[in-house]
């Protein structure tokens, strides 16, 4: 069994309320922090941990923060992204739900670390009942002394708010989400300044993941090195895997960094193999934004090496063999799968939530989805496929913020890695609106290649 | 889209109000604009959906130019612009739901209702559409209904059914 963190306590009864949180030893981390730490010894940890942005961008945490500007007089902002939207990506649900009290003691600590007074968490509108939860919770805990003035006697004061979205994906993109906070459409800035020196307000602000802000709880508990321990080489500590799609047992999962792939896709401690008997074709390992891989490159790297569950291993080989961790969501897909499908599935999710700013990214996404459409309905051609190639081209690195290449990286993998099923679309037309491509060669074991002799 | 002849003058209660002032508290002095998100979901909660005259309203709460009320409800997909069914269904349609039945969970939707996508029920009852993700991929297909969110997850084509045989109960 791997160590548990995050979600160590997620079966005890009540421990969404304070008292049953407390009696597990919540708040501690709160007590540590804002009587025996000041808030650059806080940072200190952070940093020692190697926590990286558990949001999608794997950023270190600690680094961000440091990064923070501290003009006199000016306040300061600590954000939380609870906006999870990136398909296949649900741990952040889970953890507001079951386990509020560890996202708030996580918000005090942060803000306490970063000076600031005010901090809010941005959750997506579709989440009320989340919301609900984590009002009441901030409730509780300021009634307890936990927020508010003075806390603890330590003379910190802190208030903590909750802030809905309006259900658009673009603003998990951190500029996007502080113009929604402001009030605004979600529309990216560009970059710089950065939100360390201009963001909610124009003051200088500080926005991270809900499981980043909640993993600070046991870095100050047990200390920057102790979680430094956990994991594998730059991916230290544990991260909350979403598994989805066609597993036996999908849900949330928290995972020592480093597990190889075929153990959490196929033991009985986390999903338990591929539903319904049937046999493994591919999988998004980080959410619908990373490449696509099929079964065999999941499971090993191009030269037979086993790949593991870390930010390293999984991008071992770049784009042409690999993918990213992402935010974690692990989706799988069985041999009855279409990828044609599943790729125009995803390029009509993009181009519905392409905030319109950058035209590559808003006419491209139309095109890939209108592209996608055609070969998948059986009236596509072998330039098409071409066309789709260019067109994923153009968008990526052309627009202000990563929706543009979150966009085109499923296209380009798909097109990479499964261009038979797409040209199989075409020369099959008619076969491929009844039947599927079926598994094909995507699941090959890959042999291990002897050392080469130099 | 925003078809003004189809509404009502709006006058907000006392109660409503009391709401938006506890909410506006939240942000800094001068930046109440902050507020315009969370006090459009209160509308619509209590109206049903977003209307012209409610927008107004609202800018005028927040003193802000009514084009700064409808860029936002327009721009985010929560806010209903026209009239919907007291329940509107929202049942997420990305990739790994669908990869679990969500087009078929859909498909019957439409059938039980017998009304397309984005229409409301004779009855005024129902409504029903696809959503992109809900972040409940691990319990697909998933649906969803305002003004709670309330959530139903691991959807069958028989619990659809029982779903709205019950809302219709209600």
């Amino acid at each position: 069994m791997g160590r548990k963190l995050l979600l160590e306590h997620i079966n005890v009864p009540g421990i969404n309320t304070l008292a049953v949180y407390r009696e597990q030893g919540g708040y501690r981390a709160v007590e540590k922090a804002l009587k025996t730490l000041t808030p650059d010894d806080v940072v200190e940890e952070v940093k020692k941990s190697g926590l990286r942005g558990r949001g999608g961008a794997g950023f270190p945490t600690g680094m961000k923060w440091s990064f923070l500007a501290k003009p006199e007089g000016v306040p300061r902002y600590l954000v939380c992204n609870g906006d999870e939207s990136e398909p296949g990506t649900f741990k952040d649900r889970y953890l507001m739900t079951h386990i509020p009290h560890a996202l708030i003691e996580g918000m005090i600590v942060s803000s306490y670390a970063l000076g600031a007074n005010t901090s809010y968490i941005y959750v997506r509108g579709e989440m009320m009942p989340q919301i609900r939860i984590l009002e009441r919770a901030i409730e509780e805990a300021k009634a307890a002394g936990w927020l508010g003035k003075n806390i603890l006697g330590t003379g910190y004061d802190l208030e903590l708010y909750v802030q809905p979205g309006g259900g658009a994906y673009i603003c998990g993109e951190e500029t996007a989400l502080l113009e929604s906070l402001e009030g605004k459409r979600g529309n990216p800035r560009i970059k710089p300044p950065f939100p360390a020196i201009a963001g909610l307000y124009g003051c200088p602000t500080v926005v991270n993941n809900v499981e980043s802000i909640a993993a600070v709880v046991p870095i100050i508990n047990d200390g920057g090195d102790e979680y430094a321990k956990i994991g594998i080489g730059r991916s230290t500590g544990t991260k909350l895997i979403s598994a989805s799609g066609n597993l036996v047992k999908p849900g949330v999962y928290e995972i020592e960094l480093g597990v190889p792939v075929e153990e959490f896709i196929y033991s009985d401690e986390y999903c338990g193999g591929i539903a319904n008997g049937k046999r493994l074709k591919a999988t998004v390992a980080g959410g619908s934004s990373v490449p696509i891989l099929p079964a065999n490159l999941t499971l090993k790297y191009a030269n037979g090496e086993p790949r593991l569950m870390s930010y390293e291993s999984l991008s071992e080989g770049g784009f042409a063999t690999g993918t990213m961790l992402g935010s974690g969501g692990f989706i799988a897909f069985d041999e009855d799968q279409c990828i044609v499908r599943n790729t125009w599935n995803f390029s009509r999710f993009y181009h519905h939530e392409s905030c319109g700013q950058c035209s590559p990214c808003r006419e491209g996404t139309g095109w890939m989805e209108k592209i996608l459409h055609k070969l998948e309905h059986g009236h596509g051609t072998m330039e098409d496929i071409d066309l789709l190639w260019d067109v994923q081209r153009k968008i990526e690195g052309n627009t202000i913020c990563p929706l543009g290449d979150a966009a085109a990286w499923p296209v380009a993998s798909a097109i990479r890695h499964f261009r038979d099923e797409f040209e199989w679309h075409v020369k099959e037309p008619m076969k491929s609106q009844s039947t599927n491509y079926g598994l094909a060669n995507y699941a090959n074991p890959i042999e291990k290649k002897p050392e080469e002799v130099k | 889209m925003l078809k003004v002849e189809e509404t009502q003058p709006v006058e907000f209660s006392s109660a409503l109000l009391a709401k938006f002032d506890e909410i506006v508290k939240r942000y800094p002095e001068g930046k109440q604009k902050s507020a315009l998100l969370p006090l459009l979901h209160l509308v619509q909660a209590e109206y049903g959906w977003t209307s012209v005259p409610a927008m107004d309203k609202v800018a005028e709460y927040l003193k802000i130019q009514p084009i700064e009320v409808y860029e936002v409800a327009s721009f985010y997909t929560m806010y209903f612009l026209q009239p919907k069914g007291k329940y509107v269904l929202e049942v997420c349609r990305t990739g790994p739901c669908c990869l679990v039945g969500a087009e078929k969970i859909m498909d019957h939707i439409e059938q039980k209702l017998g009304v397309k996508e984005g229409e409301v029920t004779a009855d005024g009852l129902f409504s029903w559409r696809g959503v992109e993700c809900l972040a409940a991929c691990g319990f697909g297909p998933v649906l969803q209904i305002g003004p709670e969110y309330t959530f139903y997850e691991n959807l069958t084509e028989q619990s659809v059914d029982q779903l709205i045989d019950d809302l219709r109960k209600k």
